[in-house]
């Protein structure tokens, strides 16, 4: 039992007062900046990186990871009661969540995410305890072709499966790709889009890039869309849960999980195929069936425990082989970096103890939340009658702060402003902001494993293609990104025909569509100000 | 004739209106309803909903008011809403709200009525709860 002990000596680190103490105010911050719509918690842990330089990592991490499954339950929140999902993982949530709000259930709405989640969360952290030793046993025997095979996947996967527009995808992936360049190459030491600026030559601070696109550009997006309608929080008082509505929720809980941690865990994760998915089930396998679309619980408990399992799952590729899917997990990977921790599969070897810490915090994390959160809801509600203003002028603050006291270089605080105004730009046309943050992160890594591969093979390009796994995942690729070309042609050569499975396939785009949509026109709500009656 | 009350959805606003109600009916005049947010935080509650006013549409109408029920959001606080359509519509009343607040409060956020009661050209009728 190699796992348990490790796990064990993990709870021991985690629960000394200190680190407790931070995992109580990461899961408090998590679930504030998660009920706050238009923040989130990669956000967060971007903003906090440079204040917390100053402490241990392992205090650091398991803050974050408070911060992680904190800002999982604070989207539940604002879905039920608003009706504006705050993360694309959520916005199933919101279509029987806030209905049930609508009828008078909002506490039961809010006690079955709650402790789904909770359930969810702590099953998906079990599994990852036990997966990701075996993936990393799995992983060292891996070959740098196919470390960039994987990345690859993972990296095309994001831009391609998930999000409205594979076009706007690929321009983010891009750009991500670009900022990633910037600076000395690492193996000639040629400079590579430096414009002649010594200042370039280290390459962009990933803490600036982060913040600038998370933080300022978010922060100029509300400063453009300042004035808007106010909306109505549903009032709620303490949730909870009748002995009908456990008996209701359990079965869809442990579905939800059985969904969501595969999907997590998988290089092109995401929350929100999962949740989806789990919303179909549960209104296809519900005894009463029609009250789905008027406020089912079975609806909300389903898919937030989806996306809490998915939360779980995305942690595997994560700390077994460096690998995130999704922009909290990248801002995390970004961390380990600026600790000087390297990210991978010797990770679990040469950082034992702070990513079983980690593990053994996240645990912890879940447990607090439900505690914190089954009797703070109201209060969290109350959280979104703050200002505008005020808020997003203390997160320019501390923007501000944290990119210069990343290298104390005023020269970092234009880099800060001309990257906010590009994050800004990115959300004024739909651009998905995740692709970036992946290529900017994983970009450089892939570089290396590219450049690995071909010294290895003395620069043959058939040297990508050396090991079987390699070739394999490429025929994946292939298929990901040729599947779209070979529906439409066998759409156009069978225009009658309209296969049973593809409603359901096409439902999921369309909601993806929507997930988009519901979040962005949550900030364009356009001003409607004047109701005039003569 | 033309009153202007200022309203939220509180038992201060809902004396203003009832007040405001009687007025009008008693010089026959417009009632013109301001409810307005700045608009600046996701959920206001002083911001009616949509019903509510539909609620009070269906009380206007039924005791026979000519009225005009206005919601801006653009950034300006309360006072100067109802100050600004006071003005727009030749006001000959204001009708409010009064709540208690402790001196220390009004010194950190400020007295919507106090501004109203100060800078309004016209006679302001201030009443409190039930």
């Amino acid at each position: 039992m190699d796992v348990w002990s490790s796990l064990m000596d993990g709870f021991a680190t985690a629960l000394t007062p200190m680190n407790f103490l931070y995992a109580v105010i990461g899961v408090i911050l998590g679930t504030a900046v998660g009920v706050l719509p238009g923040l989130g918690p990669a956000m967060t842990v971007a903003l906090l990186l440079p204040v917390t330089y100053a402490l241990e990592p392992t205090s650091a991490f398991i803050m974050f990871a408070g911060i992680y499954y904190g800002g999982m339950y604070g989207g539940s929140t604002t879905s039920i009661l608003l009706n504006t999902p705050g993360e694309s993982s959520s916005v199933v949530t919101a279509i029987e969540g806030n209905k049930m709000a609508k009828a008078g259930r909002a506490a039961q709405a809010l006690a079955t995410a709650a402790i789904g989640s909770f359930v969810a969360g702590t099953i998906g952290t079990a599994l990852l305890a036990v997966c990701a030793p075996i993936v990393v046993k799995f992983a060292v025997s891996l070959g740098a072709p196919s470390y960039f095979a994987i990345m690859v996947l993972a990296l095309l996967a994001v831009t391609a499966v998930l999000g409205s527009s594979r076009l706007r995808g690929f321009a983010s992936l891009g750009l991500g790709l670009a900022i990633g360049l910037v600076g000395m190459d690492s193996v000639t030491g040629q400079r590579r889009l430096t414009f002649g600026q010594p200042l370039l030559a280290d390459g962009l601070d990933i803490v600036v890039v982060a913040v600038a696109i998370f933080a300022v550009g978010e922060a100029l997006w509300v400063a453009a869309h300042l004035r808007r309608t106010p909306l109505h929080a549903i009032p709620v008082g303490q949730p909870w849960m009748g002995k009908s509505d456990w008996k209701r929720s359990w079965k869809p809980w442990l579905r939800g999980t059985a969904f969501g941690f595969p999907f997590g865990a998988l290089p092109a994760g995401g929350a929100e195929i999962p949740t989806f998915l789990s919303y179909v089930t549960e209104k296809r396998l519900s005894k009463n069936p029609e009250e789905f679309g008027n406020g089912a619980i079975e609806g909300v408990a389903g898919p937030e425990a989806a996306n809490n399992a998915a939360a779980a799952g995305t942690l595997t590729p994560m700390l077994a082989l460096g690998l995130p899917t999704n922009a909290t997990a990248a801002v995390m990977l970004a961390a380990f970096t600026s600790y000087g921790i390297q990210p991978g599969p010797q990770l679990f070897t040469s950082e034992g103890p702070l990513v079983w810490a980690l593990i053994a915090s996240l645990f912890i994390g879940n447990l607090l939340l439900l505690i914190i959160n089954l009797p703070l809801a109201p209060m969290w509600a109350k959280l979104l009658q703050l200002p505008r203003p005020y808020l997003y002028a203390g997160i320019l603050f501390f923007a501000t702060l944290g990119a210069y006291s990343v290298n104390l270089q005023a020269f970092d605080l234009v880099i800060l402003l001309v990257l906010g105004a590009l994050g800004f730009m990115m959300r004024r046309f739909g651009l998905p902001v995740l692709p970036l943050i992946l290529g900017v992160i994983l970009g450089p890594r892939i570089e290396g494993q590219l450049r690995k591969t071909l010294q290895l093979s003395a620069g043959d390009p058939a040297g990508l293609f050396g090991e079987p796994i390699a070739v394999g995942i490429y025929v994946i690729i292939a298929l990901i990104l040729l599947w779209p070309f070979a529906y439409k042609l066998f759409r156009r050569n069978r225009p009658v025909a309209a296969p049973a499975g593809k409603a359901e396939s096409g439902g999921a785009a369309a909601l993806a569509r929507d997930a988009d949509d519901t979040v962005h026109s949550n900030h364009s709500a356009v001003y409607s100000d004047h109701k005039e009656q003569p | 004739m033309t009153v202007v009350v200022g309203y939220v959805p509180t038992p201060e606003g809902e004396a203003a209106l009832t007040q405001a109600i009687t007025e009008a009916r008693k010089n026959n005049s417009t009632l013109v309803l301001i409810n307005s947010s700045k608009g600046e935080s996701t959920v206001d509650n002083r911001f009616a909903p949509e019903g509510e006013i539909q609620d009070i549409e269906q009380r206007l109408a039924s005791q026979g008011i000519q009225y005009l029920i206005k919601r801006p959001v653009r950034g300006h606080d309360a006072a100067a809403e109802v100050l600004d359509a006071a003005e727009e519509h030749k006001a000959d009343l204001i009708v409010i709200g009064l709540r208690r607040r402790t001196p220390v409060g009004k010194l950190i956020m400020g007295s919507t009525s106090q501004r109203i009661l100060l800078e309004a050209d016209c006679p302001v009728l201030a009443v409190k709860a039930g």
